[in-house]
């Protein structure tokens, strides 16, 4: 908590948040090489990978968070942008359109995907819109699996490979670059691509949290009649959010299929979708900060439970009793359930939604409804 | 038309394994307002525990009629067992909190049971013994299995039952009397608690029953078997009018006759563009279609906007 606490303290001290900054910047910088140095690649891989959730969870966070409508199947946006960097810069059709035109086409396209969905559940809340959002998600990946026929369009259940790393002209990301006498291996390249992207997705949703857009969507989930009645056009409004939210999750998508290579439906099934909801309830909704730790912790902790299952049973058995795999996800599901137990408002709330939780609001009149 | 008939006949009997899932649903929703994400789990916990049991027992000797009870008793055991947990754990201490803190709890809950599941019967599939008698009669130019008759039979016997526990006697009207108004059942002498963890119960066993059904009919059960049955059976639910009992059971039979007649025509009507490969999707139309139409449902009450 005093570490939070030290947090907040920055943000009304000028001259100590520039400071920290500055170390942050340093810090991230030379991330990368003190994680393959010390530990391996491949957790330089799980730290890139985190970049993308981070994205994922801050473009749910405008749906979830901010306007407070719960969207489950906001993996069909990440699928979306996956599938279109897929189709448009591989073997699969033979296209190699560059990076800089897919990512804003990617963007779009989800954005429009967001708006499909978004349309016809204007009306719907709560549980309904979830489960609803599910059912989207589903869909989209229903049809990932079987449009392989009459026309190959997504080559079914085998996904697509020979997809081409991201690219810049002739600056390809999958080899180690040479820049000023400057070594930078792929995984690293990477990393400071993704960290671009990421800071830059941070940057927006900073503004438009204190943007007049984002007071707006903060109304429509404190209570969507007043906010009607205060002269907010609801239904713009949480279009947009569905909108500006799904985006996001398009741009993360065209990032995986360049960096992964490879897509398939398998990897945006619904449990991908929980996952990155959990970031940003475990996190904190509504509150950046929290919602980067969230992404951050539920990208590593599945991981270090992957890597400890294995050689923690070899240690105290002897040998391999219970499937690894099976075991990190029992794990998850039981973290999930002790952390809303215990602290329903997540690791790091933001101090309204904090305040909400212990009951001092008015929320007690909806208890009576 | 023998493809009609055909068809009909296996939208039926999906329909009424839809049914009996769809109504654990409508009955935690009718009496605490929220979904239960993790019944569909307890349908596949359902499912596995009477298989198990059945491939035990395959030859200890005993009639099969006699097996196939005890594997049915066994899987209902469990699965009020488990039913009585989540409520416990993940319900029942997030009462007062926002409806989205229990909403992740149940997807925790899912997840821990789908993976249990995985640790104790593993990753691959298995599949039914092949205990019921394979006779088939023909109706009208169509098959229908004994196993078959058997399901519909059932199902509606356990929803008839299950109507005449509510509507009839006093445990059904401390129910009724919860979802109208928990503080005033409490205040008239009703025992919340003891009839939240009834509901859950109730609706565990009707899932474990449909665990058993739905194995032996696709003769298959896997892990994994539990999320897309129970988002189906939820869909059931809100098409017939999610906290209406009778609502849940039109809706599964409607979804099943809408499921199995799609997936046998789409291929004609699409000229061959999409084919029974599609059938999953046709839930979630609906569902949507419900939604954005007539939020209540076919037969269920006005829905506020709050829902």
């Amino acid at each position: 908590m005093a570490l939070l606490n030290s947090f907040e303290a920055l943000r009304h001290d000028k001259r100590g948040a520039i400071a920290a900054t500055v170390m942050l910047g340093i810090l991230l910088a030379i991330f990368p090489f003190v994680i393959s140095s010390t530990f391996s690649n491949s957790w330089l891989r799980i730290a890139d990978f985190a970049m993308l959730y981070i994205m994922l969870a801050l473009g749910l966070n405008i749906v979830v968070g901010f306007a407070g409508l719960l969207d489950m199947g906001y993996i069909a946006f990440y699928a979306v942008g996956a599938y279109l960097y897929a189709l448009l810069s591989s073997t699969h059709f033979g296209l190699h359109f560059p990076i800089w035109v897919i990512i804003p086409a990617g963007a779009a396209l989800a954005g429009l995907f967001g708006a499909l969905l978004g349309a016809p559940t204007l009306r719907l809340r709560g549980d309904y819109l979830a489960i609803v959002t599910l059912g989207f998600g589903e869909i989209v990946r229903i049809f990932m699996n079987n449009l392989n026929a009459p026309i190959n369009i997504t080559n079914g259940p085998q996904g697509i490979t020979g997809i081409d790393p991201i690219h810049f002209g002739n600056l390809s990301l999958a080899k180690p670059l040479t820049f000023l006498g400057f070594t930078i291996p792929s995984l690293h390249a990477y990393y400071y691509l993704f960290l671009a992207l990421a800071l830059f997705i941070i940057f927006v949703t900073i503004r438009l949290e204190n943007s007049r857009i984002g007071r707006a969507w903060v109304a429509i989930r404190e209570d969507e009649i007043a906010a009607k009645s205060c002269g907010i056009n609801t239904r713009n409004v949480k279009l947009l959010a569905f909108t500006m939210g799904a985006s996001f999750g398009g741009v993360a998508g065209v990032l995986f299929a360049g960096f992964q290579g490879f897509v398939s439906p398998e990897s945006f099934n619904l449990m991908e979708s929980v996952m990155v909801l959990c970031m940003v309830v475990l996190g904190g909704m509504g509150n950046i900060p929290g919602v980067i730790l969230g992404g951050i912790l539920l990208t590593l902790l599945p991981e270090l439970f992957r890597h400890g299952a294995g050689p923690v049973q070899t240690a105290i058995f002897g040998k391999i009793l219970l499937d690894p795999e099976a075991l990190r996800m029992l794990l998850f599901g039981l973290a999930l359930v002790l952390v809303m137990l215990y602290r329903p408002e997540g690791i790091w709330p933001s101090t309204t939604r904090r305040r909400e939780f212990k009951g001092e609001s008015t929320d007690v009149l909806k208890e009576g409804e | 038309m023998d493809i009609l008939i055909q068809q009909i006949i296996n939208g039926l009997v999906l329909g009424s394994i839809y049914a009996l899932v769809a109504l654990g649903y409508t009955m935690v929703y009718g009496i605490m307002g929220l979904i239960n994400f993790a019944h569909g789990e307890v349908v596949m916990i359902g499912a596995m525990v009477a298989l198990s049991t059945i491939k035990l027992l395959l030859n200890s000797g005993l009639p099969v009629f006699v097996i196939i009870i005890i594997g049915l008793v066994a899987a209902i055991v469990v699965c009020m067992l488990v039913g009585y947990t989540i409520e416990r754990v993940a319900y029942r201490p997030l009462r007062r909190a926002p409806k989205l803190a229990p909403l992740i709890t149940a997807i925790g809950i899912s997840i821990i049971l789908q993976n249990l599941a995985m640790l104790i019967w593993g990753r691959s599939y298995h599949s039914f013994p092949p205990v019921f008698p394979a006779t088939q009669y023909e109706i009208l130019g169509a098959t229908i299995t004994t196993l078959q008759i058997a399901i519909v039979v059932i199902a509606a016997l356990m929803m008839a039952g299950l109507i005449i526990l509510i509507d009839r006697t006093r445990l059904g009207r401390a129910m009724r009397a919860t979802s109208e108004n928990p503080p005033i059942a409490q205040l008239m002498g009703v025992n919340i608690n003891q009839i939240i963890s009834f509901t859950f119960v109730i609706g565990s066993a009707l899932a474990a029953v449909a665990g058993l059904m739905v194995s032996a009919n696709y003769s298959i059960a896997h892990y994994s078997m539990g999320a897309l049955l129970g988002m189906k059976a939820f869909t059931a639910a809100v098409l017939g009018g999610i906290g209406n009992i009778a609502g849940a059971v039109l809706g599964g039979i409607l979804l099943g006759l809408i499921e199995s007649l799609g997936a046998g025509y789409i291929g004609d009507l699409t000229g061959g563009v999409f084919g029974s490969n599609y059938q999953d999707v046709f839930a979630f139309i609906v569902l949507i279609c419900v939604l954005v139409f007539k939020p209540s449902g076919l037969i269920g009450e006005k829905v506020s906007e709050r829902a």
